[in-house]
């Protein structure tokens, strides 16, 4: 990666230790490269193979060439899951970076109270994938639930929330929302990076509040932003637990819920389709990848990296 | 330029705070309402969505303990075992990777950091049905060692990066001086940075303890038998037996199941947000 002889060294003695480094390094990365061959390569290999045949775990697979992904075409169910989870990462994602932003904003550096916002903040996104959380969330949403509770002393009807169909996906993307902690931390690091002399320079020459986000935060502040939407992305196409336990695994109600890791679960693991499941696996793999690549293409308009 | 403060702006700060505290107030309502009705007989926690305890009772926790075929104990017990192996191995795999990618050259370097890189972002839904296939036909399924075994050698590149990246911030002075000194690669790495480095091993140790308390999908997919359920599943199989009728256990146990991930959260904090601001994840 980088070069780190010393300017002085003889050239054969640094021959002598490049030979030595590597040896050790392959050594310090023994485990790894194991690890990268036998619980990475090999799967991935495998499951591209698995891809193409039908393999129920009992039975040798049988190779069936590109029927499985002539299934997917048909599957009206993966559809609508691929739609339940596009409308997911849209809504989910932007919403609670927009949240995670503001609230960063209004934490200034110094502030009395700091940590104790921070951690109320972030708490939720500690806690926020475990099933006790999915249990909290089915509850409060139920028929009968907290909400409805709290909604009925202001004299409102509620609705089941998690049984209907149309607002059943709503109240996973209030739980996403909800973990706005941990991109709140990110957020902060990087405002902390921001020199404060931008601002009161700015400020001296009369820019308001809002000029000065435009101006100064939102271009500074950029490499964050796409940094935390990559990674959030990613996270949100692969959300199982919360779908999982507020359906009971299902995906209702009428599959509102029924994410695509949540369908290739049930094709994999209960119904043992595992060629099918890996089908959908690299399906997942190729919308992923290309979802990023759009995105870091996409961020070369509007992420501003300082030289 | 300091700017005097006016009256005008100390109250705008006390609103902030105001607002901030009712936020963080609402954020965290839904927490404390389980933990209280997780005290409450269960006909009253449908009766109030508030915060008052009338009847203290501890009925839901010894319920909720034997509800399912063994007592909670059990799925404490295993979750720990899980939690402690892959603490163990990520600690130890991860960091003599990043020691290597950090400090040492060496050929293919470059691609073997990129491929590091990119197994962060590999879905893991692409080699969950292999690697199934794979244990099940060494008889590790109902078993905590696939869940472990992987760590043992490097499988969460998240945290070589999160090392590789510390790594780097230390003056690389001290390990040419440990190498003047007569220090191979094992020494100098084990007895001057491996110190160093205990920032960067805390966030690790305290980030695997809470991601793998709280994984579900893979403690799912590969502990189906109830004697074998870690904490995750044991709720999740609570949920599918008792349903709506028995929120006061099921609440009890929940809190049980995120006391340890609350106090991981308590006494690791500082590492925790050091931790996602050097590297940017989760």
């Amino acid at each position: 990666m980088t070069d780190t002889t010393l300017t002085r060294t003889p050239s054969r003695a640094k021959r002598g230790r490049g030979w030595r480094d590597s040896l050790a390094a392959y050594g310090f990365l023994a485990p790894w490269i194991i690890g990268m061959l036998a619980f990475t390569i090999g799967p991935v290999i495998a499951s591209f193979f698995l891809s193409f045949t039908q393999y129920n775990l009992l039975q040798p697979p049988t190779w069936i060439g590109t029927k499985n992904y002539e299934m997917m075409l048909q599957d009206e169910r993966l559809h609508h899951s691929i739609g339940v989870t596009f409308t997911y990462v849209a809504v989910a994602v932007p919403l609670q970076l927009i949240v995670a932003l503001a609230l960063a904003m209004l934490l200034d550096r110094g502030m009395r109270g700091m940590s104790f916002y921070r951690s109320a903040f972030y708490l939720p996104s500690m806690l926020g994938a475990s099933v006790a959380i999915a249990v909290l969330w089915r509850q409060m949403f139920g028929a009968d639930g907290l909400v409805n509770q709290v909604l009925a002393m202001f004299g409102v009807e509620g609705a089941s929330w998690i049984a209907s169909p149309d607002t059943a996906l709503g109240t996973l993307i209030l739980l996403h929302i909800w973990t706005f902690g941990s991109p709140l931390v990110i957020f902060l690091a990087g405002l902390r990076n921001i020199p404060r002399m931008y601002y009161e320079a700015a400020q001296v020459d009369g820019a308001g509040p809002l000029r000065r986000f435009g101006a100064i935060t939102l271009p500074l502040l950029s490499p964050i932003i796409f940094f935390n939407l990559v990674l959030q992305i990613i996270g949100a196409f692969q959300t199982f637990t919360q779908a999982f336990v507020v359906s009971n695994g299902t995906g209702g109600p009428s599959d509102a819920t029924l994410f695509f890791t949540l369908y290739l679960y049930q094709k994999g693991f209960p119904g043992f389709q595992m060629g099918y499941a890996s089908a959908m696996a690299w399906l997942l793999l190729l919308i992923v990848a290309a979802v990023t690549a759009l995105n870091f293409w996409i961020s070369k308009w509007w992420v501003f990296y300082e030289d | 330029m300091r700017i005097t403060r006016t009256a005008g702006s100390r109250v705008r700060s006390v609103l902030k705070h105001v607002g901030l505290s009712l936020l963080g107030l609402l954020m965290l309502y839904p927490l404390l309402w389980m933990l209280v009705s997780s005290f409450r007989p269960t006909e009253d926690i449908f009766s109030s969505p508030g915060l008052s305890l009338e009847g203290f009772t501890l009925e839901n926790y010894t319920l909720g303990w034997d509800a399912l075929s063994h007592p909670f104990g059990r799925y404490l017990l295993n979750s720990a075992v899980v939690v402690l192996g892959a603490i163990v191995g990520n600690l130890i795999s991860c960091s003599l990777a990043a020691y290597a990618f950090a400090r040492l050259t060496f050929r293919g370097s470059k691609w073997m950091f990129g491929l590091m890189l990119l197994t962060i972002m590999l879905p893991l839904q692409v080699i969950i049905v292999p690697q199934y296939i794979m244990f099940n036909s060494v008889g590790w399924v109902n078993t905590v060692l696939p869940l472990i075994i992987p760590k043992l050698f490097a499988t969460d590149a998240f945290f070589i990066f999160l090392m590789v990246q510390f790594i780097r911030g230390l003056p690389r002075e001290l390990d040419e001086a440990a190498r003047i000194d007569g220090c191979g690669h094992f020494r100098t790495f084990t007895q001057i940075l491996l110190p160093l480095m205990t920032p960067a091993l805390a966030t690790t140790a305290i980030f695997t303890f809470i991601w793998t308390w709280n994984d579900f999908f893979s403690q799912v997919i590969y502990l189906t038998s109830p004697e074998s359920y870690t904490v995750q599943p044991a709720l999740r199989a609570f949920l599918d037996s008792q349903g709506q009728s028995s929120w006061g256990p099921l609440f009890a146990m929940s809190i049980v199941s995120i006391i340890p991930v609350f106090l991981a959260f308590l006494f690791g904090q500082k590492y925790l947000v050091r931790g996602i601001a050097t590297t940017g994840m989760k």
